[in-house]
């Protein structure tokens, strides 16, 4: 389970979105990406998910665990849910076309629906549900098909605070207890630190890699009180090196 | 205890001091529209008496204007004697197989348009020439082609709905969410699987619209074609009855009509309800 991006570039047409960006993510990892917006996050995860051809440079996988059966899985930052179907067939949907027994896809979408919360919510419609419910069932979805590698699209962003700060540590505990390795784009730099091992901070429009940085602290120790001064330098330190592009990416005019 | 008790603050001393307190004027009223259920009943009512009224108070000529009672007992007597039923017959069935015929050939292309490209630009230079000219007026060109019989009638019905059809189809699959059709392509669901799963339910509502207008229409051409060369169906019948003078026996036509059009929009309202209650 290890990502390698080597040298992607990316444009749309005239417009320059990603400029030679190289790393690797290790096994069982976190990977957090943090940028201003429209710096091509986004792109950046499509490309790794196989959803766009990057204009340069190239992303290989390796280590996929031989019972996954999307290695490779989004969660996506507006859920795309299936408004026509209920939580446990939107949570079904992607293991409809795998040749599995109807007993074991049963088992996996339960399984998913347990480890999410949201097994007293099966029988509901998205329309139903609060924000925060349905990225659970986006969360559940991409648990079902036992990924190797999760692609999350700040998956927290169309959330009020509270309820992100909730899910967080449900997202960390499930994060925790699975074998994955992640690569987590955010804007939000609480998220980062919560959940990353690492943190890559990107510039602005066209995104280039200005640095990782490392957490220094096990993931499993970030809500302890002795964690909170280390975290809160560390996240002076990402504010400084995002503030001034994150200006600029602001005060940006539209391209027509 | 309050930390700031109201009487003794100066804060509030200098708001009693203020010269006059008025309530603050409401001035949300009106632009909430609530429909008042008597409302629509009432003017039927009235509508049916009035005009009854007309007609037994001899205001009007019962050949010009016959009496809703008139009009009823026309409708018993065709009733009775089998004939509306054979006219009915007819025209449900030239609409029933011309809509299907059109609204078929409407799904394919227009999720054909929605799908890819080379359709797309076909599609679209078709329907922008075609759609505009008044199928009616095709009639006696289908005639020449297809004979005066059924074949004719069914196909100016089925170029009628087949174009609505298309463009609600087309555009319904046009406007799904990219982002749904993008999480199902990160599953690895096949082509096919996304269109069934994906496109068409997200197209759905849109598609029921369709058939909405395209059901109107199908009705009114069926009228038309019929007015234009048929014996048999209820537009054939509302035209000799006028060449007759049989206004009650036209009106009964007229009646028979409405109630079609008025049982097909209940059954694509039915459809909505069963099809669309994830809305
Ligand atoms: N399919 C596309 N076609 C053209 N431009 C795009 C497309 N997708 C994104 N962009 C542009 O690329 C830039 C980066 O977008 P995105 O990757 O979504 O940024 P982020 O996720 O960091 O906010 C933005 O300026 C956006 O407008
Ligand atoms: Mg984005």
């Amino acid at each position: 389970m290890t990502i390698i991006v080597e040298r992607v570039s990316h444009r749309f047409d005239s417009l320059d979105v990603l400029a030679d960006i190289s790393f690797e993510v290790g096994d069982n990892e976190i990977f957090a990406v943090v940028g201003p917006s429209g710096c091509g996050k986004s792109t950046l995860l499509s490309i790794i998910g196989g959803l766009i051809e990057p204009s340069a440079g190239a992303v290989r996988v390796g280590g996929v665990s031989p019972d996954a059966l999307n290695p490779i899985t989004f969660v996506f930052q507006d859920f795309a849910l299936l408004p026509w179907r209920s939580v446990a067939t939107n949570v079904q949907l992607p293991l409809e076309h795998r040749d599995l027994p109807r007993a074991e896809m049963q088992a996996l979408v339960n399984d998913a629906l347990r480890r999410t919360g949201l097994v007293d919510f099966a029988e509901a419609y998205p329309k139903q549900l609060s924000g925060g419910m349905r990225q659970r069932v986006g969360i559940a979805r991409a648990l079902a098909v036992k990924p190797s590698i999760l692609l999350l699209d700040e998956p927290l962003s169309a959330l009020d605070g509270q309820t992100r700060e909730i899910l967080m540590e449900d997202l960390s505990q499930l994060l925790a207890s699975t074998r994955v390795s992640a690569v987590y784009v955010t804007h939000n730099l609480d998220e980062a630190l919560r959940l990353a091992d690492r943190i890559a901070v990107f510039s602005r429009r066209p995104g280039r890699l200005r640095e990782i940085l490392e957490v220094p602290i096990p993931r499993s120790e970030r809500m302890t009180p002795g964690a909170a001064a280390d975290l809160a330098a560390l996240h002076e330190r990402l504010w400084s090196l995002i503030r001034t592009e994150a200006i600029d990416a602001e005060r940006e005019v539209g391209h027509v | 205890m309050s930390e700031w008790p109201m009487s003794e603050s100066p804060m509030s001393e200098s708001r009693i001091s203020q010269p006059r307190l008025a309530p603050v004027r409401f001035r949300g009223r009106g632009f909430v529209v609530t429909p008042r259920w008597y409302g629509g009943l009432a003017a039927f009512f009235i509508i049916i008496a009035l005009w009854q009224a007309a007609g037994s108070l001899g205001w009007v000529s019962p050949l010009f204007l016959p009496s809703p009672l008139a009009i009823l007992q026309a409708l018993i007597a065709l009733t009775a004697s089998g004939e509306l039923g054979q006219h009915i017959a007819a025209s449900a069935m030239r609409i029933g197989v011309g809509w299907a015929l059109g609204t078929s050939a409407g799904l394919a292309l227009g999720l054909s348009m929605g799908l890819w490209g080379l359709a797309r630009s076909i599609g679209i230079s078709v329907v922008s020439a075609l759609f505009p000219i008044p199928k009616i007026a095709l009639l006696p060109l289908l005639i020449l082609w297809l004979g005066i019989g059924e074949p004719s009638k069914i196909a100016t019905i089925a170029l009628g709905v087949f174009f609505p059809t298309t463009i609600a189809t087309y555009s319904g699959v046009d406007a799904v969410p990219r982002t749904l059709i993008r999480m199902a392509q990160s599953f690895d669901l096949p082509f096919s699987a996304i269109v069934r799963k994906i496109v068409v339910p997200a197209a759905l509502p849109s598609i029921l619209s369709g058939f909405r207008i395209s059901a109107s229409i199908a009705l009114l051409l069926v009228v038309s074609a019929e007015m234009i060369g048929a014996d048999r169906g209820i537009g054939a019948f509302v035209l000799q009855a006028g060449n007759l003078m049989q206004t009650d026996q036209l009106l009964a036509g007229v009646v028979v009509l409405s109630i079609f059009g008025l049982i097909v929009a209940r059954l694509i309202g039915f459809l909505e309800a069963r099809l669309l209650a994830w809305r």
